[in-house]
């Protein structure tokens, strides 16, 4: 027994130690090594066809509306970018991943790119998950098991030790709203990482509608005693008012603000983390040249990743967990009653 | 602003420093208290992890604007 864990040991060492001396065969880094940046990136950002792996992109449909008329076509008719498409006296055409009108012409864009059929996918997901967890628990009277008994629990967890306890007595009314918020931002973390993914809550648009959601059901809420302490927070002596005062109307607006960036940031420098650990493989194999270099680098890199991996799926929950408790902390302060 | 290469990179690890320092003492200051009280470990860590969030927001604005620099 403790031959062969010597021997495993002797063997990960020398998998995991050979790239330096592979690396000491180079004589010149030439100029042209490759840059994973512009890889990375098109990984992390939305676009209008599902790329699956090599050649084979999923097309997703482009809705456009303008001078009073929809027009809609898949993205493949823009083939990457090459050409240019022609409804009516409308020429649409990609440049930088945005869709530009060649006239100038107005146009809104409703299409369905990569993050919407992603979140799309989630609320069905959701949806038909959460609906057999609802339609069990009404109709059979036995132990849950299942999908079910992994979900109760946390929905217990949400509705009583982050819901209940920061709102206090008026949990009700807010219970949809936060359950909705922690379910979706659990479900499109966890999407996120699996393969070939759209990177959907690490879209700053996206995070900053659930912090206008949250933003504005705190001020429709907002007792009077939320406002009188935002103008006069008790116990500061008056001298300090004229410096309180800008400071809380500030605060109103940064803590949604965090909200938005906290989620947006931690997603993404997340799955950034990883696109880089990855190509790590190609910047050391120079895009398919150095085979032997590429092969050595495989396992350290694949471990890094793994480990990140697990990191990231703990960081899913809790930037759920986060953005749910913080919103049901800022709303129990704008309902709390006065003792 | 373009000419300094790299400097985005710096700013970005600066801003992790100071996340590394903040979550780090309420951390050990979390583990400190549950040693001493362990029956209350539950609360210490609920408002553990609010602390953290709070923190690891600020340093994240600085990872944005190096984002957006760089």
């Amino acid at each position: 027994m403790k031959k062969t864990i010597y021997k495993l040991i002797f063997a990960s060492l020398l998998l995991l130690l050979s790239p330096p001396t592979v690396f000491a065969e180079r004589e010149t880094p030439n100029e042209e090594s490759f840059n994973p940046t512009p890889k990375i990136l098109h990984h992390i950002q939305d676009s209008y066809e599902w790329h699956l792996w090599g050649d084979i992109s999923i097309p997703l449909p482009v809705i456009l509306y303008a001078e009073g008329s929809f027009d809609v076509f898949m993205s493949s008719e823009f083939h990457h970018g090459k050409s240019k498409v022609v409804k009516g006296d409308r020429i649409y055409k990609i440049d930088h991943h945005h869709i530009v009108e060649e006239n100038n012409k107005e146009f809104i864009n409703i299409s369905i790119t990569k993050n919407v059929a992603s979140m799309l996918l989630a609320v069905l997901i959701l949806f038909f998950v959460l609906r057999k967890t609802a339609t069990n628990y009404k109709n059979k009277k036995e132990a849950p098991k299942g999908i079910q008994a992994f979900l109760e629990p946390l929905i217990l967890f949400v509705r009583d030790d982050i819901i209940k306890s920061n709102i206090g007595p008026k949990h009700k009314k807010f219970t949809m709203f936060l359950m909705t918020v922690f379910f979706f931002i659990l479900i499109n973390n966890l999407l996120g990482l699996t393969p070939g993914a759209a990177n959907v809550t690490g879209n700053i648009s996206v995070t900053f509608v659930l912090s206008m959601f949250t933003f504005v059901i705190i001020t429709i809420s907002a007792n009077k005693g939320y406002w009188k302490h935002i103008i006069k927070p008790p116990g500061t002596p008056t001298a300090l008012l004229p410096i309180m005062i800008p400071i809380e109307i500030f605060g109103v607006f940064t803590k949604p603000f965090a909200l938005m960036i906290r989620l947006f940031a931690n997603i993404t420098a997340g799955h950034i983390i990883i696109f880089s650990l990855i190509s790590l493989i190609f910047v050391a194999s120079n895009n398919g040249e150095n085979v032997v270099a590429g092969w050595s680098v495989a396992p350290i890199s694949t471990l890094f990743v793994l480990f990140i991996f697990l990191i990231e799926i703990l960081v899913a929950f809790l930037q759920a967990y986060i953005f749910t408790l913080l919103s049901a902390v800022f709303i129990g302060l704008a309902v709390k009653e006065d003792h | 602003m373009e000419e300094i290469k790299g400097i985005a990179a710096i700013g970005a690890g600066l801003a992790a420093i100071g996340a590394g320092i903040g979550i780090g003492m309420i951390g050990g200051k979390a583990l400190e208290a549950m040693a001493r009280q362990p029956e209350h470990s539950g609360m210490i860590q609920t408002n553990m992890f609010i602390a953290a969030a709070l923190v690891e927001g600020v340093a994240l604005f600085g990872v944005v604007v190096a984002l957006m620099q760089g």
